[in-house]
């Protein structure tokens, strides 16, 4: 499968990789999971009391795409509020990075996952 | 033949448990009685037909042999959706994944990433056990509860088998 030049550049030079302590009160956690191919994806932001997200990393063990998709959101949700990250669709990641049909499952778990770290961080609150 | 279920094909219940000893002879009995080297003199009609059975009977012994494939068909003949578009999982459990693969990935820079990655696949296929045991007991009850606990249980098993094709990989590089 050929890559886009988007997705090679984030798979090579992943953005934002690593973890936050989930026990901090700003930082929500989300995780998800694709069956089909076994690709997991875990996605953190810390938020400011202002609720804007201030960071965001992730980890993925999963195909190119899926970690493009996810190093991409991080950089996507820094300096946005919780309303606007939320907003972010699958179909803005696969056109950023040029994904084939195939991989479009990809850009979708890391909206998901996104969704699952603004949910998780306002259950804390 | 053509058109049975996979399990009605090989003489048996629809049903998880199944024994691998009586499965695997029933499949050589069954592939003697439609081997294509059996019709070379038959008419095309018969050849055809040999060819497809033959194809039928390697699809459901492939299948009924792999607890997983199993599992996916049975739901499937009860009607149950697996829904691989849903992406969320029990947490810890996603969590316990990504342990596992960050074990994985530590393996190559162990002192002994053999003896490691043998002990890795040890915990995996206790894991896997376990998913198969929950298994068995949730097709054992068969209601709609059971089923969905069958799904889910079936959808981490899926996560197994990538692990264990990494694990194989790993494996070979190492080797």
């Amino acid at each position: 499968m050929a890559y886009s030049d988007k997705v090679m550049d984030h798979y090579e030079n992943p953005r934002n990789v690593g973890s936050f302590d989930n026990d901090d009160a700003g930082v929500g956690t989300g995780m998800v999971g694709a069956p089909a191919c076994g690709d997991v994806m875990r996605l953190q932001i810390k938020v400011s009391e202002e609720g804007v997200i201030e960071d965001a990393c992730f980890k993925t063990y999963g195909c190119g795409s899926a970690i493009a998709s996810s190093s991409l959101v991080t950089e996507w949700v820094k300096g946005k509020t919780l309303d606007e990250a939320a907003a972010i669709k699958n179909s803005d990641i696969a056109e950023e990075l040029a994904l084939p049909p195939v991989k479009i499952h990809c850009s979708v778990l890391a909206e998901d996952a996104i969704k699952a770290a603004i949910t998780d961080y306002k259950s804390k609150h | 033949m053509l058109q049975q279920n996979h399990f009605a094909l090989f003489g048996l219940e629809p049903g998880f448990g199944i024994d691998p000893h009586y499965l695997a002879e029933r499949y050589r009995e069954l592939q003697r009685q439609v081997h294509p080297d059996r019709f070379a003199g038959a008419s095309d009609q018969e050849r055809l037909l040999s060819v497809q059975q033959a194809a039928q009977v390697n699809e459901a012994y492939q299948t009924l042999k792999s607890p997983l494939r199993r599992a996916r068909y049975l739901l499937t003949l009860r009607g149950v959706e697996l829904n691989e578009q849903d992406t969320r999982m029990d947490p810890l459990f996603l969590m316990e994944q990504i342990e596992l693969r960050e074990a994985l990935a530590a393996v190559a820079g162990k002192g002994d990433p053999l003896a490691a990655l043998m002990a890795l696949r040890d915990t995996i296929e206790t894991k896997e056990r376990a998913l198969v045991t929950s298994l068995t007991e949730a097709f054992a009850r068969g209601d709609e509860a059971a089923l969905e606990e069958a799904r889910v249980s079936v959808r981490k098993l899926q996560f197994m088998a990538r692990l264990n094709s990494e694990v194989e990989e790993l494996e070979e590089g190492l080797a």
